[in-house]
């Protein structure tokens, strides 16, 4: 178990050397020159000279990459150019609201998935079977944008409950307590479900089909033929085995998970590190863009970390295996 | 061929529908896609109108005046185009590294499934935006950025079939007959392994359409004034209260897309396991 973790953890740090290597190395191959865009359009030669000194751009770039990456592992990104703060703490104030909307919405999907894909692999209604399966198939084909536009069109528009943007509203300084609490849940509401309900049809879809791949399995109709009840026959054997592919597929999607974070941040203006991904790449912000990459790279790898530990405590097979 | 299911030929009827309309786009969609006529005469007239100049809009008109319909029409060549040429780029890499994974030496096939985990670990859309802002917006990069970003998963498919493939008695049987390695890959052991890979790929063009609409969502992708659906996304989403169906519309077409193409892929895959 605690050699897993280890080459785990191995990995991931590999993966985010990674990460960071290719961003440096795009940015600096990408045409486009940062210091032309700080001092603007009139800047003479030696002016550009100057400032790629002043910026360490004017060295070797292996130099400037292991100058970068050491400045990084002691958490220093550098300045924002386009804010002039440190952009570690740019990223600082948004991870959490990242992590907050991407767990939340993670464990409801999962829970909401496994429930509903459970119930319809095992209920004898074709038609209800085959309804709930379009809902779902219609939820994993929508893109998070779209869903989003669609969630504020009906909730903030028409239905005018909910907000449709930020993560607090504009008085949420003067409210206290249980008014700032509802203020915040009512700002989480339309990112989560929308991130959620895109989940939650793809985590139904796949619980669903793995439950039906064991609806033969022998062990099954032996569980059965000792006369076990049949709801603890799904919960405890059927379900069970299921989880193994389940909690895989968890760790894999989470890329995936993060990737649509960012486009629903984008949508609602949630102050999370997608958003201030998106913002950074528009502006050409290299060391925000770096400390961004650097940070979600970081979340993902956690979280794939996390999804392998689980496997092991879900399948005894792994779990002795390594044991 | 065999048959596919009802579910599978239900989407298989609706890409073909959309591939049709997106061929056919100036008989379907008479309406230049472009043209702004008397911008305030004309823009947001809601579905099923005709404006001043007696052209009739059946899905209404967006806020420069443009005709929706036409809108749609065109842009579905776009998305189309961009995730079929995206995800032949992934089969290529993808089979190319699989293939090669599973029948070559073996030293090789640890040095490739490293790498194809690897990069299946990065995060594909921090990739896209940023190779998307570096360089030049345009439809030919987003082609070939989710083409090298989305070849992992085929690579892992066509190496676990093929390697499956390869202990059967056929291939035995195809080598004792004296076919080279390359030659028993290519007609035999890779053909016979194509079933999840033609699902996988189905998949992969949706996934790859609904990554190019959201890159021309944010700005990054197909440049305006070209008709996308990620970019009508985006100008619906500014005129969401008084003209909903800008944004509706593509929005509603890019799910048909993706849902065709997840019944198409779930069909194949349940034919593959049935034979």
């Amino acid at each position: 178990m605690v050699r897993r973790i280890l080459t785990g953890t191995g990995r991931g740090v590999a993966v985010v050397l990674g990460v960071v290597t290719l961003t440096f190395l795009l940015l600096h191959l990408a045409p486009g020159d940062p210091v032309q865009r700080l001092i603007g359009p009139g800047a003479g030669a030696e002016e550009l000279a100057a400032g790629r000194r002043a910026l360490g751009l004017d060295r070797p770039l292996h130099e400037q990459y292991l100058a970068w990456l050491g400045q990084a592992v002691r958490g220093d990104f550098g300045p924002s150019i386009a804010q002039g703060r440190p952009a570690s703490r740019i990223l600082g104030e948004a991870w959490p609201a990242t992590a907050l909307l991407v767990v939340t919405s993670i464990l409801l999907s999962w829970l909401a998935g496994i429930i509903v894909g459970v119930l319809q692999a095992n209920t004898r209604r074709r038609g209800l079977d085959a309804s709930v399966s379009a809902v779902t198939v219609a939820l994993n084909a929508m893109p998070g944008y779209w869903l989003g536009l669609a969630l504020v069109m009906g909730f903030t528009y028409w239905l005018g409950w909910l907000p449709a943007f930020g993560a607090s509203g504009l008085d949420a300084e003067f409210l206290s307590g249980g008014a700032a609490v509802a203020d915040r849940l009512r700002h989480l509401a339309l990112p989560l479900a929308t991130l959620t309900l895109i989940g939650f049809g793809a985590n139904a879809r796949f619980t669903r089909a793995a439950m039906l791949e064991l609806r033969h399995a022998p062990f099954l109709v032996s569980a059965r033929a000792r006369g076990l009840e049949e709801r603890r026959v799904v919960v405890r054997h059927q379900l069970r085995s299921a989880l193994v592919p389940i909690v895989t597929l968890l760790g894999l999607s989470l890329p995936a998970i993060f990737s649509g974070a960012v486009f629903v941040e984008a949508i609602f203006a949630w102050p999370g590190v997608g958003q201030v991904l998106v913002q950074a790449v528009q502006a050409r912000d290299y060391p925000v863009v770096m400390a961004a990459a650097t940070i979600s790279a970081v979340l993902v790898v956690a979280g794939n970390l996390v999804a392998e530990f689980l496997v092991s405590v879900v399948d005894p097979r792994v779990r002795d295996a390594t044991a | 061929m065999r048959r596919l299911d009802r579910r599978g030929r239900i989407g298989l009827v609706l890409l073909v529908v959309v591939a049709a309309g997106a061929l056919l786009a100036p008989v379907v969609a008479p309406v230049d896609p472009e043209a702004q006529r008397d911008v305030v005469a004309t823009r947001f007239l809601p579905p099923l109108t005709s404006d001043g100049f007696g052209v009739f809009h059946a899905l209404g008109t967006d806020r420069l005046g443009r005709d929706v319909w036409s809108r749609l029409v065109y842009g579905s060549r776009v998305s189309l185009a961009v995730g079929a040429l995206a995800m032949v780029i992934s089969l290529v890499i993808g089979i190319g590294v699989g293939a090669a994974a599973a029948a070559g030496p073996r030293a090789l096939g640890t040095v490739l499934l490293g790498a194809t985990d690897f990069a299946l670990g990065l995060p594909r859309v921090v990739l896209l935006l940023l190779l998307a802002a570096l360089w030049q917006p345009s439809a030919v990069l987003v082609v070939v950025v989710l083409g090298v970003t989305g070849w992992m998963p085929v690579a892992r498919l066509v190496h676990a079939e093929v390697r499956a493939q390869l202990v059967r008695p056929y291939v035995e049987a195809a080598t004792a007959l004296g076919g080279s390695r390359i030659r028993v890959l290519a007609r035999h052991a890779l053909p016979n392994a194509m079933a999840p890979v033609v699902a996988l790929a189905t998949l992969g063009v949706g996934n790859a359409i609904t990554l190019e609409a959201g890159l021309s969502f944010l700005g990054l992708g197909v440049q305006p004034p070209a008709a996308s659906w990620g970019t009508m996304i985006a100008s619906g989403r500014d005129t969401v209260v008084n003209a909903p169906w800008v944004g509706l519309a593509p929005g509603i077409a890019l799910v048909l897309v993706v849902v065709g193409c997840t019944l198409v892929a779930d069909a194949v895959q349940e034919r593959g396991n049935g034979s």
